[in-house]
């Protein structure tokens, strides 16, 4: 393999497993300041320890996924120079506007209160602990915003100009940010970010259940997770997937046509459900095709026409194709499932049988790992289809790398995050588990309220 | 605009020493201060709620050197690809081990963990001092404006040096005692009992180590680099940084003696200060020497950002960082005082 193909397969390794935790804690911020703020409302003491134990606990989770999000995040900054040094010399004046912001703007705030969240609890007056939760929540989606708006430079570079030495300058600082591909992305991706938290949460739910144990977490967090999980599905869906994908057909209209495995272009486009994409033959194989539904989907009226990957020259196709058609099927496929289990578990809860249905428990205990899956998948749905661009039209991939980096260094370093992460998994299999199950405490509860009392 | 942005990025990375350097410190020295399974906890508290947001400031600097000076931060981080890649695996490895320390019960698995802390923090103030000697000696830079570094090659600084020679070797052994030194300082501050007593102890050592290879690093610079001294003579003010550097070691010293543990910190704050800046003022105007035949020095100038970009992110930057400083304030405030043995206060 040469150096570019490593580069890549380290920054694709290396980004998809650190954002397996943020999208958990952006998540968990909000459920932690939901779960805050019902504490800090009502009036019985027993329900408020109750919300408050159930904070202490998330947040505690929270810190060990902040954690791994923390340290594997420091490399994709760093490797911006260390592995894309072609790419960094000529756009770090736009993106690493962003990425410098983040560190300043969001950082500092989450990292601070953190602290406080975690290790302030006795310490602060509680009107300050839940500031803290919320300012943790706060920072931790500002820094997804700033990180969306560098992929959103890349995706759809807006407010710049390039000099004559291939340097890339900013233009207009508010177009950078209200970029409108940004704010579409970041809403497509905050509801995913919660719907990874909400079936976290209802599945440690589903487990307390499950296991018959003592005490009301098993309910709380089966409830919150089941609420947050219908709301954030539903708005996964419309309107921030509908408003990104017409967008994206607008802007990328290639993308759009590799991900729904259109190779000629069509009246009443109609929309495949199932198939594997015939790369040779340009045709779907075994196709299971729903009739002008793509064309309704992306202009609203089932007659347009879409256009096909044959309006595009071959040599600007996206170099993987298949892997393309099949996250952005896997995404949808699994968003389905999640907006049925939700439905139905929320109209169980709303009948008040939830609790004891357990049939119903059983796929959402094992639907957590779904969501992260789904997620995964739509990042590599947005980044396959940018290829072969680094900065979508204007810097192909291939001119971006660190050419003086050889592949050998590469292949030491790839094998190098392979081993570290490995190693980090292991360890976070067992922490998350040895936390799900000893739970918060429930036989020390009149301990815990004199306590904080 | 290009010398704001230079010192704007000097002053982050020095706030990054003096505060992620006492948590490094701490890490270092950690095995030998504290014994016991209470007495390691205690010093762990100590750094728990303030660590995590000391490793921003370095965060924070690199996204600012890169939007400031792309051309610098894609020549230098390519070109240091490899120590680069192992200070992140020792981060991961550090930041894991202070967390899993606290999530295991078991005497076995702490241990393991005590001992990843203690040795990754270490090293990593190693690499941190053999970078900045890396920086003030000069990379071999090409005709293309890039350049790679082995790990090392003969241990001498000529014309094709490694990461590793004896003059950043130096460099990386006296970073390692003088956070030593500022780890302890803050130990003895922020912890009773024998923890307390034990850096008390040690900082006096620690202080005659730092202080005779300071003293040594000078005419080591001199050697390595003879224009930093060209740089100095033509800047006479310039000569008070190291004159600072040796005013707070001597005020370190006289507090050490009487016993006062906040100036001793203080003073240590300003002497690795003091130290860091001075190395940046040796290097300014330019902002990445080089070494040998094809080398050209890389200046502000070329490695700057567009104008707009610079004066929207000056905008941007002060409001940023005051906020900055306003957490950390808050922050520092609360956790303020001393951390007792059994405190359960820092417990999370």
């Amino acid at each position: 393999m040469n150096a570019l193909t490593l580069d890549r397969i380290q920054f694709a390794f290396t980004i998809t497993y650190h954002y397996l935790f943020p999208q958990l804690t952006m998540g968990l911020a909000l459920l932690i300041v939901i779960l805050k703020t019902l504490a800090f409302r009502t009036s019985e003491a027993d329900v408020a320890q109750n919300y408050d134990s159930s904070a202490r606990f998330w947040g505690k989770l929270f810190a060990i996924n902040f954690l791994i999000g923390v340290v594997t995040g420091i490399p994709m900054e760093f490797q911006f120079g260390t592995n894309w040094a072609e790419f960094s010399r000529r756009t770090g004046g736009v993106i690493g506007m962003p990425l410098a912001m983040e560190g300043i703007f969001s950082f500092f705030l989450e990292s601070a209160f953190l602290g406080l969240l975690l290790f302030g609890e006795k310490r602060l007056s509680r009107r300050m602990h839940w500031l803290s939760a919320f300012l943790v929540f706060l920072g931790s989606w500002i820094s997804g915003f700033f990180i969306i708006v560098t992929n959103a430079f890349m995706q759809h570079p807006v407010g710049y100009r390039m000099l004559s030495n291939g340097q890339f300058e900013v233009t207009s600082f508010q177009d950078l940010l209200l970029n409108p591909w940004a704010w579409l992305e970041y809403a497509h991706n905050m509801c995913a970010a919660v719907v990874t938290a909400s079936f976290f949460m209802s599945a440690v739910g589903a487990l307390y259940l499950l296991q018959r144990r003592e005490g009301p977490y098993g309910r709380t967090f089966l409830r919150i997770g089941v609420i947050a999980g219908i709301i954030s599905c539903t708005a996964q869906v419309f309107p921030t997937g509908d408003l990104h994908g017409k967008y994206m057909a607008k802007h990328q209209p290639m993308a759009i046509a590799a991900m729904e495995g259109l190779f000629h272009s069509e009246k009443g486009a109609g929309m495949v459900l199932l198939g594997q994409p015939n790369y040779e033959t340009e045709t779907i194989d075994n196709p299971l095709v729903v009739n002008k539904v793509l064309s309704f989907l992306i202009y609203g009226t089932t007659s347009a026409e879409v256009e096909g990957l044959d309006q595009f020259p071959k040599d600007q196709w996206p170099s993987t194709l298949p892997l393309l058609f099949y996250s952005y099927h896997i995404m949808v496929g699994l968003g389905t499932w999640f907006g049925a289990l939700t439905g139905f578990s929320a109209l169980l809860l709303w009948r008040g049988k939830l609790y004891s249905s357990r049939w119903v428990l059983w796929p959402i205990l094992l639907s957590w790992p779904l969501p992260y899956i789904a997620t995964t998948a739509g990042w590599m749905t947005t980044e396959i289809g940018r290829q072969p661009w680094l900065v979508y039209g204007l810097i192909r991939t291939s001119q971006g790398y660190s050419s003086h980096v050889t592949a050998s260094n590469g292949l030491f370093t790839l094998l190098g995050f392979l081993g570290i992460y490995s190693l980090l998994s292991f360890l976070w299999v067992i922490l998350v588990y040895n936390h799900v199950q000893s739970g918060p405490p429930v036989a020390d509860r009149d301990r815990a309220i004199a306590l904080t009392a | 605009m290009g010398t704001i942005w230079f010192w704007i990025v000097a002053l982050m990375l020095t706030a990054y020493v003096v505060f992620d350097g006492f948590d490094l410190g701490v890490g270092a020295v950690y095995l030998w201060v504290a014994r016991t399974e209470s007495e390691r906890s205690q010093a762990l508290r100590s750094i728990g709620p303030v660590w995590d947001g000391n490793e921003v400031w370095l965060i924070a600097a690199g996204g600012t050197l890169f939007f400031a000076f792309p051309l610098l931060y894609a020549t230098a981080f390519s070109g240091f690809y490899l120590p680069l890649m192992i200070v992140l695996w020792l981060i991961i490895l550090r930041g894991i081990s202070i967390e899993l320390r606290g999530h295991s019960s078991d005497p076995l698995w702490r241990t393991f963990f005590e001992a990843l802390f203690c040795v990754s923090s270490a090293l990593l103030t190693v690499f941190f001092g053999a970078a900045l000697a890396n920086v003030v000696r000069g990379v071999p830079i090409g005709a293309d404006g890039y350049f790679f570094l082995p790990l090392w090659t003969d241990f001498r600084t000529g014309d094709n040096p490694g990461i590793l020679d004896w003059y950043t070797v130096l460099g990386g052994v006296t970073a390692l005692t003088a956070l030593s030194l500022h780890g302890v300082l803050y130990l003895a501050m922020k912890t009773q009992g024998n923890v307390e007593e034990r850096a008390m102890q040690l900082s006096k050592y620690a202080w005659i180590a730092t202080a005779v290879l300071s003293a040594t690093g000078i005419p080591a610079t001199i050697l390595a680099r003879p224009a930093s001294l060209t740089h100095y003579l033509s800047h006479p003010i310039a000569f008070i940084f190291p004159f600072m550097a040796f005013a707070c070691l001597v005020v370190l010293r006289f507090s050490l003696s009487k016993g006062l543990q906040f100036s001793c910190f203080l003073a240590s704050c300003g002497y690795l200060s003091s130290m860091f800046l001075g190395a940046a003022f040796g290097i300014f105007p330019v902002i990445l020497p080089s070494v040998g035949i094809h080398g050209k020095d890389l200046t502000i100038d070329q490695a700057l950002s567009a104008p707009h970009t610079l004066r929207v992110g000056l905008v941007w930057w002060s409001v940023g960082i005051c906020l900055a400083v306003m957490y950390f304030c808050i922050v520092y405030r609360l956790f303020r005082g001393k951390v007792s043995v059994d405190d359960a206060s820092y417990e999370h």
